[in-house]
């Protein structure tokens, strides 16, 4: 049985640039909402987001010279520049070049977004209406499709193995993960840079959110408060931007290049609530299963996991993902801490299963698990550790991501320290 | 040096992200410049948007160095 590590990290976030930078400001309980400064949302019901910071690069800004020629950068939709600067960033940190034909052919790439070029879709439609076709840029459609982060990726290193992308609304990020992890699994790749971009901080993508009563809409006057999962006073999501990356490789593979391996993707669970096409069933029955599913892939039962990064959106839904988790792990419920960092990062859609996923390998690595700030008033009693507002210091050796999206579908990945 | 050729240049300068001293009047923008198709597309739309004027699709492909631009430019004028 081919076994599956983690052997390099990327991250952009509304907290900071990079994985280090980000995870710091994590484990402190600092928020990247703000008022929303790419447009005037003066007028929209939700003015306030978790942008990336952009800048010079000090400070923790993002600075996208860093990651592509200025030139390039226009003809790119943010969500594709984001995803290029955390795979290159996820690259690097693994050390792997391939130095050969075969080897770049046993090399693969499968990120994905939950919605894609929306902020370039609303652009362009403007500039139909203001300027008619002829000024629609030859760059528009291959800057705004979903799988062109694989694709620039591909053409940047040479890494010539399967090429594939997820669109699985807010579960996007976990699924390709999981999807990647099985193409390595199953013989058909070595090494996969997996992960999810996501970049709808744009006008119909926070009207259109609204429109569907999934935002947040209370806290102009004090973003910071608004991401506040499992708390009485939650009243949706915050909408975060940003990409995670990681690159997976075959165990032996790994070892015998003495790469660093920060983690191995013990299992993988799938499905669908075939309920609704944006509320989650009440009975937690989806999410339940798929933990089910990624545990029995796994080998291991449910009061073997440490932690929990929850899919925890800051919406009704929280209590019900809570609800599963109670009913999976029975008496051992007292014994996990799930955690929301989405409080922190707000929810990066089709991005939040893979950065959330690094951030559950980072609670591995340095035992130690972020917070959930903003639970001041919890909604429910529970069994469970939230980690309310205070990072948990405390034995980590296996973690459990769960994603869910719009459509019904769920992923959950268990990941552990690789023996 | 014309007007038409200093926006010209600006624009192939910034839209190819090469050196000013580089774009010359034989200057091909796909074989010395490094563009691609697409970018040749964007090019030549930034032209007509620069100087107002429609280049229909069989005299676009006509336009291959920094040169042939400027003179179709000044004719269409």
């Amino acid at each position: 049985m081919r076994r599956v590590v983690v052997t390099g990290l990327g991250l952009v976030t509304p907290l900071a640039d990079g994985v280090e930078e980000t995870w710091k400001r994590l484990l402190a309980g600092q928020s990247g909402a703000g008022t929303i400064t790419q447009f005037d949302a003066s007028q929209l019901a939700t003015d306030y987001a978790c942008e990336v910071k952009r800048g010079d690069g000090s400070d923790g800004t993002f600075n996208p010279d860093k990651y592509m020629e200025p030139k390039d950068q226009r003809k790119v939709d943010d969500f594709i520049l984001f995803g290029i600067a955390a795979a290159q960033q996820a690259v690097e940190d693994s050390g792997w070049v391939p130095q050969t034909e075969k080897d770049r052919a046993r090399t693969g790439v499968l990120i994905g977004s939950g919605i894609g070029g929306l902020k370039s879709i609303e652009q362009t439609t403007l500039l139909i209406k203001e300027k008619g076709p002829r000024r629609v840029s030859p760059f528009f459609i291959p800057g705004a499709l979903i799988n062109l982060i694989s694709g620039q990726v591909s053409i940047r290193y040479g890494f010539k193995g399967p090429n594939h992308s997820v669109v699985t609304a807010c579960s996007t990020g976990a699924h390709a993960l999981g999807d990647a992890a099985r193409l390595i699994k199953y013989g058909n790749a070595d090494v996969m840079v997996a992960g999810g971009a996501e970049a709808a901080v744009c006008e119909i993508g926070i009207a259109g959110f609204n429109a569907c009563k999934a935002l947040s809409t209370k806290h102009k006057a004090e973003p910071q408060k608004a991401s506040r999962p499992y708390d009485a006073d939650r009243d949706g999501f915050v909408m975060g931007e940003g990409a995670g990356i990681v690159v997976l490789e075959e165990l032996e593979h790994a070892k015998a290049r003495g790469a660093k391996i920060y983690a191995e993707v013990l299992g993988y669970g799938l499905s669908g609530d075939a309920y609704h096409i944006t509320a989650p069933n009440e009975d937690g029955d989806g999410a339940e299963r798929a933990m089910r599913m990624a545990l029995s892939d796994a080998g291991l039962a449910p009061a073997d996991i440490d932690y929990i990064n929850a899919h925890g959106t800051s919406t009704m839904a929280d209590v019900i993902e809570l609800g599963a988790v109670e009913r999976l792990m029975g008496n051992a419920a007292s014994k996990v801490t799930m955690s929301s960092t989405k409080s922190m990062t707000g929810h990066l859609l089709g991005a939040a299963g893979a950065i959330e996923s690094i951030f559950a390998i980072l609670a591995l690595r340095d035992q130690v698990c972020p917070p959930t700030i903003n639970l001041d008033t919890p909604a429910v009693d529970t069994m469970v550790d939230l980690a309310p507002n205070q990072a948990r210091h405390r034995e980590v050796k296996v973690v459990v991501n769960n994603s869910f999206g719009f459509g019904g579908t769920n992923a959950s990945l268990v990941l552990g320290l690789a023996s | 040096m014309s007007d038409v050729a200093d926006r010209v240049r600006k624009i192939v300068v910034e839209h190819l992200g090469v050196e000013e001293e580089k774009v010359t009047e034989n200057a091909s923008f796909i074989d010395d410049l490094g563009a691609d198709s697409l970018d040749t597309v964007e090019l030549v739309m930034a032209f007509e948007e620069e100087f107002g004027i429609e280049i229909p699709d069989d005299a676009a492909e006509t336009i291959q160095t920094f040169g042939d631009a400027v003179k179709f430019i000044s004719e269409a004028q």
